[in-house]
């Protein structure tokens, strides 16, 4: 089986703070780490290598520092791990990124056709869910999101089952590879590393693919150019304004639950 | 011709999803001040009482696909059909709800007509002078919002959270026109089938519960939740969670509120050991009433409570429970 995995470095944003005095974004510090539902990608596509077998492709587009989210592909067994790297991808919404990494894929499939594309199903600093259905489309294989299990029913025929997570429910869908699934957390569970990977990832140097080589992009639909949507403005959101805070210490915690009554009574939940 | 402001109305089994009527109060807004008309888009099997709903919703026309293959929705067959409409009568904003649906499907539709797509909307407004679509969401876990445009590219698309609008009042008595559109997809070219659909035993419903007891890392401890749902249940709403408690393996990640969990706005939100991270408060900031029980007064959630109070929430919850039990048997009585 050859599978392509598609994965965002992101900053860590539960640990982005805010400079208080000028209300915007402390950036120093906030590490780097792979999207966390990539990682459940990653994940399956490992899961499914040690089951079948299969050749893994990871690319990612990003900044040259991307390079350590391939390294960590590369500890969940990854083959072959290609960064998308250039000033003229950067500024781009998720139609420039869904072409940008579309192209990628078209250029890496003509060695060997993909039969799986696993992406997580959103990152969490833009946390659109846009980009896995953007590429599904360009490359014109159905699309599955939301999925919490896969399994491969048929080997030779290429038949796989796939749970959904719905609003109300799960689906169980059954089709034919190829196809495109967003992944969540339910997936699969990250594996131990052996050595070897280890090592293996230390010394990995990523393929780079630039916005010339070797795939000649259209330039007027990369990055800022190629983006339809702008940042009008940008601001800090105003907090609401806090009303009485009360130590139970101080008023005792019968005092404590009478307010909180009040409150219900008054609000026409008791 | 009129600009068309155009939504797409969700429906499971003919049942609708609310935010699709708050979007539909919306496009009616929008459409008044680019002197438009709010119009809705009707997909399924068996739905023309959906598209009826949608005139009795406020719309001024209802597209309408019906078709077997529409049964249960499905990305291929649901995005080409409104792709096709799209390509047909070239709307100027198509509004689109941030469910699982939605998210699926506005994706697949914006990448094929090539235009922009903002996701998780939680406001829109008219620009007075361009007359372009102004898109507010929050970014960057809800550190900042954004106010996005799509200047040159049509149809304007966003998916926007449900709660963001209010719902307009149903009027069954209006009037409006019903065009039906072909499909043009058979069974046989739609690659993905479903073979079985597992429901849920309880679907959680946070968006449009009246409370919510929400707990928080200062939890402790999974067990902790089966307090906050007794005290749920005793007021007859919802537990939720921040994403720590979701991380920990407390509680299941449905029951996260926050930028990226659910936007609810109860009549009442207990927030029990809620640090209240900026990317929890997005979420639920715009509760009518907010209140905070934590130990730490420097909590970030108490800056929005609206009652605050410092403490141990396992020295208020048990009394507070029994008083809630009394006042009930009270009511009864």
């Amino acid at each position: 089986m050859n599978i392509l995995v598609s994965i965002k470095q992101v900053p860590d944003t539960t640990n982005i703070r805010i400079n208080p005095e000028t209300g915007t974004l402390v950036r120093e510090g906030v590490p780097s780490i792979v999207n966390p539902y990539d990682v459940h990608a990653l994940a399956l596509a490992s899961l499914l290598k040690r089951l079948y077998g299969a050749h893994i492709t990871v690319i990612t587009m990003g900044p040259p520092q991307a390079e350590e989210a391939l390294k960590e592909a590369v500890e969940f067994g990854a083959d072959r791990v290609i960064l998308l790297s250039d000033r003229k991808f950067a500024g781009a919404d998720t139609l420039a990124t869904s072409y940008t990494l579309a192209e990628a894929i078209k250029y890496l499939a003509q060695e060997a056709p993909f039969d799986l594309f696993l992406f997580g199903k959103q990152a969490i600093d833009g946390d659109t869910a846009q980009v896995g259905p953007g590429v599904a489309r360009r490359l014109g294989v159905p699309l599955i999101t939301y999925a919490v299990k896969l399994e491969i029913i048929d080997q030779e025929k290429k038949e796989v089952i796939v749970h959904r997570k719905t609003a109300s429910g799960v689906e169980v869908l059954k089709v034919t590879l190829p196809v495109l699934i967003t992944c969540d957390k339910e997936i699969a569970d990250p594996p131990f590393s052996p050595l070897p990977e280890l090592i293996k990832a230390a010394q990995t140097k990523p393929e780079i693919f630039n916005a010339q080589r070797p795939i000649p992009y259209k330039r007027e639909k990369l990055g800022l150019k190629g983006s339809p949507t702008r940042v009008h403005r940008v601001y800090t959101p105003q907090l609401k304004s806090a009303g009485d805070i009360l130590f139970v210490s101080e008023i005792g915690v019968s005092e404590a639950v009478e307010k909180i009554i009040a409150v219900l009574k008054d609000r026409g939940i008791l | 011709m009129k600009p068309l402001v155009w939504v797409f109305v969700e429906q499971e089994e003919g049942k609708v999803h609310p935010v699709s009527w708050e979007l539909l109060g919306k496009a009616g807004e929008l459409a008044q001040e680019l002197d438009g008309v709010a119009e809705a888009l009707v997909l399924g099997h068996q739905v023309e009482s959906v598209a009826r709903e949608a005139i009795s919703y406020g719309a001024d026309k209802v597209y309408l696909i019906d078709d077997p293959v529409l049964q249960y929705y499905r990305n291929e067959p649901y995005a080409q059909g409104v792709i096709n409409l799209c390509k047909k009568y070239k709307p100027e904003i198509l509004l689109l709800g941030a469910t699982p649906v939605g998210r699926d499907l506005a994706g697949s539709i914006a990448t094929s007509l090539e235009t922009g797509l903002t996701a998780d909307v939680t406001g829109l407004e008219i620009d007075p002078k361009s007359k372009n679509l102004i898109m507010t969401r929050p970014a960057f876990g809800g550190n900042i919002m954004a106010s996005i445009i799509c200047p040159n590219h049509r149809p304007q698309m966003s998916t926007v959270r449900p709660r963001t609008f209010p719902l307009p009042t149903k009027d069954p008595s209006r009037q409006a026109e019903i065009i039906r559109e072909e499909l043009g997809l058979r069974e046989e070219e739609i690659r993905v089938k479903r073979v079985d659909f597992i429901p849920k035993d309880k679907v959680v419903n946070l968006e449009y519960a009246e409370v919510i007891v929400a707990g928080g890392r200062g939890l402790g401890k999974a067990q902790g939740f089966s307090l906050l749902k007794e005290l749920a249940q005793l007021l007859g709403g919802e537990v939720g969670a921040s994403r720590a408690a979701v991380d920990a393996g407390w509680i299941d990640y449905e029951y996260q509120v926050g930028q990226t969990g659910k936007t609810v706005r109860p009549k009442v939100y207990l927030a029990l050991g809620i640090s209240g991270a900026i990317q929890h408060r997005v979420g639920m900031q715009n509760a009518d009433f907010i209140i905070a029980v934590n130990t730490d007064p420097k909590a970030p959630i108490f800056r929005i409570a609206d009652l605050g109070l410092v403490g141990d929430l396992y020295q208020i919850l048990p009394p507070l429970i029994e008083a809630i039990k009394k006042e009930r048997g009270h009511g009864k009585a």
